[in-house]
């Protein structure tokens, strides 16, 4: 009886108490910076998309939601033709963010995506990439890698030392 | 000519008053039961969100009226009519103000006993007809809490009658001039507070209904407007209750002692109401349901002892101050 009396009288406090409820569409809730929501593509410091098609993120995806395509450019680097994520199957895991080896594939705080009809819930690469550099503003994945590209030969990159000289018996 | 028409109007004033009230009390109350939960409950329609109700009301009339094959039609429709019919009956004899009151007969707590005692019948029949076992236990236990319940809900009356020496709801209001019998009789109202619930089937003692245990108890198989109709009923008898417990216990229209003039009657009596109908959302908030055999042993080894020594107290009382 008289715990009855007491959860009574704790409940009428809460008449008083600081409400939990976060009014969503006037009122936005904080999403952290890492926040994994909406997925984009983004470019490098030039501008270039940073993807390079190495389909390690479509591989990782549990839900086999990312498909695309590798295509070469004529000054050799790699490109994707066709990235197409379908959001109806994406479940924000960040797995495709952490294999991407060039940073391109990046999750944003944003998870405002509803759609009626369930097919434009499907993003094409056009939807996806973003005029910006996501979270790694300095990284080129061309300028640090070792492969040779039209505008870059071997022993070029950012930190990488000559090529070594098989023939040469100096040291 | 205009004598006559006055009690007429003001059925008319109750029975609308009472719809629209327990339509609106739908919303205070989720609304309430939010803010003790640290929530806002409905506040997206109109101000306040009380535009709920009429969007609630436009969904449960556009529903599908539907009687289930297996039940019996007639006592199907029936039972959910029963219960607003008893309930808004029992409004007749509640004396809102000096002279608002649709009828003072000199039986008025047993008219208002007796119509309590038929809202039973809804739900019973509901719970019987729908041909459902989960129906059929909620019927069977409203009938055994009922049957219970009544006994003292009746028997804690007593001893006001015993002080007032009247059955007449007018006559209760004018002896609590003085002082109000939730003072001389504490255990009276503790009781008829109890009873009040369980026999309004409010939240501790739902177990009618008991969502968690039977779906949905004795409306299991009511949709649309026949489920409406219940909740009405529900609805109705929380405030038939509440006017009840105010009328009987807390002084009516009277307002407390030296601030009495501050506001009109019917306005103190409002008031009152509306506090105790809180007060019951609050019980619905904070305690949970008892198991059925606690419910009837609270009711028969607690409760009925309580109202006998109140019985026997009053009338020790009584008789020792006339000698």
């Amino acid at each position: 009886m008289l715990s009855q009396l007491r959860s009574i009288w704790e409940i009428l406090k809460h008449s008083v108490s600081k409400l939990d409820t976060v009014q969503y569409p006037e009122q936005k809730p904080y999403l952290a910076p890492r926040y994994r929501g909406r997925i984009v593509l983004t470019r490098d410091p030039d501008g270039e998309e940073r993807c390079v098609a190495c389909n390690l993120c479509a591989a990782v995806c549990p839900v086999d939601c990312i498909a695309l395509q590798k295509d070469t450019r004529e000054d050799g680097t790699w490109y994707p033709e066709f990235f197409r994520i379908n959001f109806s199957r994406c479940i924000m895991c960040g797995m495709c963010e952490e294999a991407c080896p060039t940073y391109a594939i990046q999750l944003t705080p944003d998870f405002e995506m509803c759609e009626y009809d369930r097919q434009n819930m499907v993003y094409e690469k056009e939807n996806l990439l973003i005029n910006g550099v996501g979270k790694y503003p300095d990284y080129n994945f061309y300028r640090v890698s070792g492969m040779q590209t039209a505008f870059k030969d071997k022993g070029q990159a950012q930190n990488e030392a000559e090529p070594i000289d098989t023939k040469s018996l100096l040291p | 000519m205009a004598a006559e028409l006055k009690p007429v109007l003001l059925a008319l004033v109750i029975l609308l008053g009472g719809v629209g009230g327990a339509a609106v009390l739908t919303w205070w109350e989720r609304r309430l039961l939010g803010f003790w939960q640290d929530r806002y409950g409905p506040n997206r329609i109109g101000p306040f969100g009380i535009g709920q109700v009429v969007a609630d009301m436009i969904k449960l009339l556009t529903k599908d009226d539907w009687v289930p094959p297996f039940a019996d039609r007639v006592v199907f429709i029936f039972a959910p009519t029963a219960i607003v019919v008893a309930m808004m009956m029992g409004f007749a004899v509640v004396p809102f103000a000096p002279d608002v009151v649709i009828i003072d007969v000199n039986i008025g707590l047993l008219f208002f006993l007796g119509m309590t005692s038929l809202a039973v019948y809804s739900v019973l029949l509901g719970g019987l007809a729908s041909n459902n076992k989960y129906a059929l236990l909620g019927g069977l236990r409203s009938a055994a809490q009922m049957v219970s319940y009544e006994v003292f809900m009746g028997l804690s009356l007593m001893g006001i009658v015993m002080m007032t020496g009247s059955f007449s709801l007018v006559d209760i209001v004018a002896a609590q001039e003085d002082v109000w019998f939730c003072f001389s009789q504490v255990l009276g109202l503790l009781v008829f507070v109890v009873a009040g619930i369980a026999e309004s089937h409010r939240l501790p003692f739902d177990l009618p209904e008991a969502e968690h245990e039977l779906t949905a108890g004795f409306h299991t198989e009511y949709g649309g407007m026949k489920f409406a109709m219940f909740m009405l009923g529900e609805y109705l008898g929380l405030m038939l209750i509440s006017c009840m417990i105010v009328t009987l216990f807390f002084g009516g229209w009277m307002g407390p002692a030296y601030i009495d003039h501050w506001l009109p009657p019917i306005v103190w009596f409002g008031l009152k109401v509306f506090f105790v109908i809180n007060f019951f959302v609050l019980l619905r908030a904070a305690i949970p349901r008892p198991r059925y055999d606690q419910l009837m042993s609270l009711g028969w080894k607690i409760m009925l002892p309580i109202t006998l020594i109140n019985l026997v107290l009053t009338g020790w009382v009584l008789l020792s101050m006339e000698a």
